[in-house]
This record gives structure tokens, sequence and C-alpha cells, in this order.
């Protein structure tokens, strides 16, 4: 128990005196939240929008002058037929399209009226963001004309319905919002565990002091374990400044269980700590361990586990190849419970398939763990 | 590629054992396989009665191993390594302070130092600390003089002679063959193969040949002159001079010492000397590769 606190010891004294390293990894999370949490913020101020308009009646004329009033629209043309529509998204001439029905005020003051607005998903922030905009200002519209109509006709107090419609072109599930804060958890957990761990091990074989370490009593789990920990206890800072920012700064509030939340974070951190060990054993040198946990490991989770990009919008291909990425899995899950507020049941499959993993590597590592060098 | 083939030795308990060799002969990793940090393809090894393979974690708790690269904590202070390494090996640098103290104390003045801003003798003085500080049964020491200058050279030889006293046994390794002398006995290693075992005397008292050290002016035009003459048997330059062989029967040293002033050489010196380590060791390569 000594030696292996001497060893922890010693790990950390090694962290602490590499000052640049150290606070690259503590202000990395800090940094990574602050640029893709800000950079889902987009602002939407005078997007030009594009009108299709059957109806040509008063309803309609006012809902486009409301529309025009506001700060986030500025009515850019009307369409004259309805093809069109894809086709100035297309273009980018226009960030909206509002398609009214047939008979608009008609339908209206009979109780049902329906409007389309179509957006360009594939950049799912935005366009969400311009939907709810829109629909704010269509149902108030229809809040307003209520009212107009109880103190005009006395006894009709019925609330006339807009169907608000909305259809987002390209990436119609709208996946991809939310991922920010479970992404960022997913590859900060990711760099600290898996990569640090793999070369502060590889750094051991590199300087020769894992001959001096070898050739002495101490058993090669010891060596294994020390490693980790001091890994381990940096990764939970990190999940609290995460979580922090994200709750304050961010505004995306846990809707789960937080405990449940923290569970799931330690599992990942198991898991990326073996799979950093494993890669360590396997690599021969710093800088083959580095080369392999960024390239073999973070590239992919970046591009291809939902940070960036949602899966389902991927070729087939990419999706099964991201089936096999751990961060996947944990940032389908922390999604699911920070933003769902789902229980441990809803995510069972993804625990399970992380839990696998762990042990999987874990035996991995175990097994290829040489007790000689070479 | 095979780096050792046919070797076979012993150590005698409490002695300083050499393997001298040039880079490339072996010698590493003779050592790798005697500390058990790799196997050897066949052939076996005992220490204290322990076997390499069955028994390796009873070698590692009892041995003391310095390789011959730098291996210690650069970030970590003097002091700190010493720790580290006591708690390793489950002992306390006080504990076995008296054995290290000749070496220690040398570098004690810096122990607030980082191990990697150390001099090079420093550093060996600090590795061999950390490998001693367990009272190892047997120190392996893997050409702890390399790169580090003649006064370290000198005062690391005092510290293993010290050690010695003190009933340790140690396989050291050096390309020096200056350095054999300073051993009890020695092995000269040379591709994986051991050519000699024996005392330094041994193997000198068992060189075939008488050794002319021959020294002239133009000591370049003197060593053509010398591969000349059919009578020389070897020719190979020692600092100042060059030392040569001869076969008695196509050549006296005195004919020798005529022909070379007929050829114009100024301030000729031939005298007849004992043999070196390394005559030795040369005469044994060209007999291996003849």
């Amino acid at each position: 128990m000594k030696t292996f606190f001497s060893f922890v010891k010693k790990e950390f004294l090694y962290i602490f005196r590499d000052i640049p390293t150290m606070i690259i990894l503590l202000l990395f999370p800090i940094l990574m939240i602050i640029l893709f949490g800000f950079g889902i913020n987009t602002e939407v101020r005078d997007t030009r929008v594009a009108v299709f308009d059957p109806s040509r009646d008063v309803a309609t004329q006012e809902l486009v002058n409301r529309l025009s009033a506001s700060e986030y629209f500025v009515i850019d043309r009307y369409l004259s037929d309805i093809s069109e529509a894809e086709k100035v998204l297309k273009k980018g001439n226009v960030g909206l399209v509002v398609v009214f029905s047939n008979n608009f005020n008609e339908n209206m003051q009979r109780g049902s009226a329906s409007v389309q607005l179509i957006t360009d998903g594939s950049d799912p922030n935005t366009a969400s963001s311009l939907a709810n905009y829109a629909t704010a200002i269509i149902n108030q519209l229809a809040v307003d004309h209520a009212q107009l109509a109880t103190n005009v006709g006395g006894n009709n107090s019925r609330l006339p319905i807009i169907n608000c419609q909305f259809k987002l072109l390209y990436n119609p599930t709208m996946k991809g919002a939310y991922n920010t804060v479970p992404g960022v958890l997913g590859l900060v957990l990711m760099l600290i565990c898996t990569m640090m761990t793999s070369i502060s091990i590889a750094r051991e074989k590199e300087t020769g002091t894992m001959e001096v370490l070898l050739v002495s009593p101490v058993k090669p789990i010891t060596i294994i374990l020390s490693k980790t920990a001091p890994y381990f206890v940096l990764s939970l800072v990190n999940l609290a400044t995460t979580l922090l920012l994200s709750i304050f700064v961010l505004k995306v509030p846990v809707a789960g269980s937080l405990t449940l939340l923290v569970g799931l974070a330690m599992l990942f951190i198991f898991l990326c700590l073996s799979l950093g060990v494993l890669i360590s054993i396997v690599a021969p040198s710093q800088i083959v361990a580095m080369l392999v946990s960024a390239v073999v490991m973070m590239m992919p989770t970046i591009l291809l586990a939902g940070l960036i990009f949602p899966v389902e919008n991927m070729p087939l291909i990419l999706q099964v190849i991201a089936q096999i990425l751990p961060a996947k899995w944990f940032i389908e899950a922390v999604r699911n419970v920070m933003i769902k507020g789902v229980g441990i049941s809803a995510i069972s499959q993804e625990v399970l398939v992380l839990s696998g993993m762990a042990v999987m590597f874990l035996a991995m590592s175990v097994k290829k763990f040489n007790k000689r060098i070479e | 590629m095979q780096a050792l083939s046919d070797v076979s030795f012993e150590v005698e308990k409490g002695e300083i054992f050499g393997l001298i060799g040039p880079d490339g002969a072996g010698k590493t990793t003779l050592f790798r396989i005697l500390t058990t940090l790799i196997l050897a393809d066949s052939g076996t090894a005992t220490l204290n009665g322990w076997d390499m393979v069955r028994d390796y974690r009873k070698i590692r708790d009892n041995v003391g191993y310095m390789p011959g690269r730098f291996s210690l904590y650069q970030n970590m202070t003097v002091e700190e390594n010493l720790n580290f390494f006591a708690t390793l090996f489950h002992t306390t640098i006080a504990e076995n302070y008296d054995l290290v103290k000749d070496i220690y104390s040398r570098i004690e003045p810096f122990k607030k130092r980082m191990a990697g801003k150390l001099s090079g003798g420093m550093k060996q003085k600090l590795a061999l600390s950390c490998a001693l500080i367990h009272r190892p049964l047997v120190l392996f020491l893997d050409e702890p003089t390399t790169g580090i200058d003649p006064m370290s050279r000198k005062e690391l030889w005092a510290m293993l002679r010290g050690l010695k006293s003190q009933g340790i046994t140690i396989v050291v390794s050096t390309p020096y063959m200056d350095e054999a002398m300073l051993c009890d006995r020695i092995a000269l290693i040379q591709k994986g193969k051991i050519m000699s075992i024996d005392t330094p005397q041994g193997i000198i008292g068992r060189f075939p040949q008488k050794v002319f050290a021959v020294k002239a002016d133009n000591m370049s035009r003197l060593l053509s002159s010398l591969r000349e003459y059919a009578g020389v048997r070897s020719c190979h330059t020692f600092g100042e001079f060059h030392h040569i062989t001869i076969d008695n029967e196509q050549l006296t040293i005195d004919s020798l010492r005529d022909a070379l002033v007929e050829a114009g050489h100024k301030n000729l010196e031939i005298k007849e000397i004992v043999p070196t380590i390394e005559d030795c060791f040369m005469e044994l390569t060209s007999e291996t590769r003849a």
C-alpha cells in the first residue's frame, strides 16, 4: 500500500511539474464548452424570408407584416410557385420559407388554418431557433384574433387554431442540437484518461525507467493502478468543471438524476483508463501512444460520435463504424439523462455496452501487460 | 539476429566480475537476461539458486540493476528519486544509509536539484545509490562509466571496491579495456561469444607472444611501414605507441629495428612491454576471425 501511494505521489509530481500540460488539461474542457457552447447560440437576426401565399387575404397579410416587424425576419420575396421553396433554400437566398394554405383567413375564422415553415436543417441549431421565433409570432396572431372575436361577437370566444407545420429540410429528426455538453464531456474524458494515461506509461518505457521498475518487487498491477489513479482524479475535476459550466454558463440544466450522470461518467472514465493502459502496452513510445490515441480514438470521436454531425445523418457505413466508438454510447446516454431526464432503465443498453467494452479492454490489458520488456 | 550464443560462466559470491567488450558485443542483452527482463531462447541461469524463469520474482527482489541509459525520473529531485526507490523495495533511506553513504554523501548537497539537471557523473552516483538502496545480493551495472569524465570514472571504481568490501557481488560491463584491470575476474566478449574468462592477470599471463611498443616521429608512416613486413603478426595503435607482435621465425626485433632505421624513421624507439588486456582482446578477436 505504501508502495502504491509512493507511486501515486510520483505521478502527481510529474503532472504538477509539467505546468504547460497541466494548464492545457484543466483549461481544455472550459475552452471546449465555451467554443462549442457559444458556437450553437447562432444569432438569428434579420433572416431573409420567402413567402408562398396562395390566399392573399387579410390574415396572411397581417402575419407577414408581423414577421417583418420583428427583429428576426425580413421579407425577401414572394414565391409564385411552391416548387421554388427548395431552390431558394438551397441557394441560401433565404433562411425560412413560409407556406400558407389556401383560404387561410376563411379557415382561421372557422377555427383551423395551417401554415408550413420550411428551414434548412443542415444547421439544426439555427433552424430550430428560426422555427421557434416564427411559431411564437404565429401563435400570438391566433391569440389576438381570438380576443378580437370575443370583443366583437361577445359569445364567440373560441380560440382559432393555426396548425403550424414545421418542416426541416435535410435533417428531419433535428438531433444534434443538444450534443455540446455530452460531446465535450466525452471528448475531455477521453483526452485525459486515454491519451494522458497511455502517454504516461509509454514515457516510462521510453526513458528506460520501466526496466528499473520491473527489476523490483513491485507488481505490474500496482504500476497500472498507480498510473491511472491521478488521471482518475483529474477527470473528476474536469467532470465538475464541465457540468458547472454547462449548468451556469450554457444554461443546459441536468434534467435527470445527477447521481446517475456522475455514475455514468465514472463508468466511462473507467473504460477510458483501461483503453489508455491497453494503448500504452502496445505502443513503444510516447509519440506512438499519442498518435494512436489521437488518430484512432479522438478524431473518430469528434467526427463520428455525434458531436458535430448527428450520427443519424451519416452514410450507413459511418453509422456502423460509430457503433464501435465508446464515446458514441456515452454521449447518447448522457444526452438522454441530461436533456431528456430519463432514468437508468432507459439507458440500460448504453450502460451495458459501455460496461462490456470496459471489461474487454481491462481483460486485454491485464493479459497483454508484459512482466518483461518485449 | 542472434545477440548471444554459447555463453557460460559463473560469478563467485562477493567478487567484481567484468564483462569486457565493444559496443554491440551483446553485453546489454546478457544483463537483461540475467535481470529477468528478457527470456533467453535457450539455456538456463540461476542466481543464488533461483532459476531465472521460474523464480524471477525472487531475483527481482534481490538484485540491483542500473541500465546503461540514465533511467531515473528526471522531473524529480535527487532526494525524491532515492525515496521513491527505497519505498519501491519496502525500505527507507535511513535503514540502509550506511551502505549508500559513501556514494550518496557526494550528491547530498544537491538533493533538492532535479535529477535531469545533474552532471553525468552525479547522475551515475544517484543511479547507483538508487540501485543499492535495498542492499541487493547482486548489483548489475551496465556500462556505468560510459559517457562520464575520467575523474568520475575513477571515483566510481573506488566506490565499487567499497561495495565489494561490504559483501555485495558486482557484475559490471564496460567497453573500456583499461577498466578490466580493476575487476577480480573478467570475461572478454565479442559478437555474442565469450572468448576468455579469467582474472586480468591470468588472461595477460596466457598471452602467447611478446609485445613491443614502437614509436617514431611520423607515427602514421611508421604504421604503414610496420604493416608491410611479413614478420609483423599484428600491429595496433595504442595512444602514443604502436603495439606489435612478431613472428620469430621470420623476423627478430633487431632486424626490424635496422629495417625501420633504413626506411628513414627518425627517433625510433622500440621496447618490450607487458601485454595489456586490449592486446589480449585484439589477439583473441583476430584468432576468432581466422
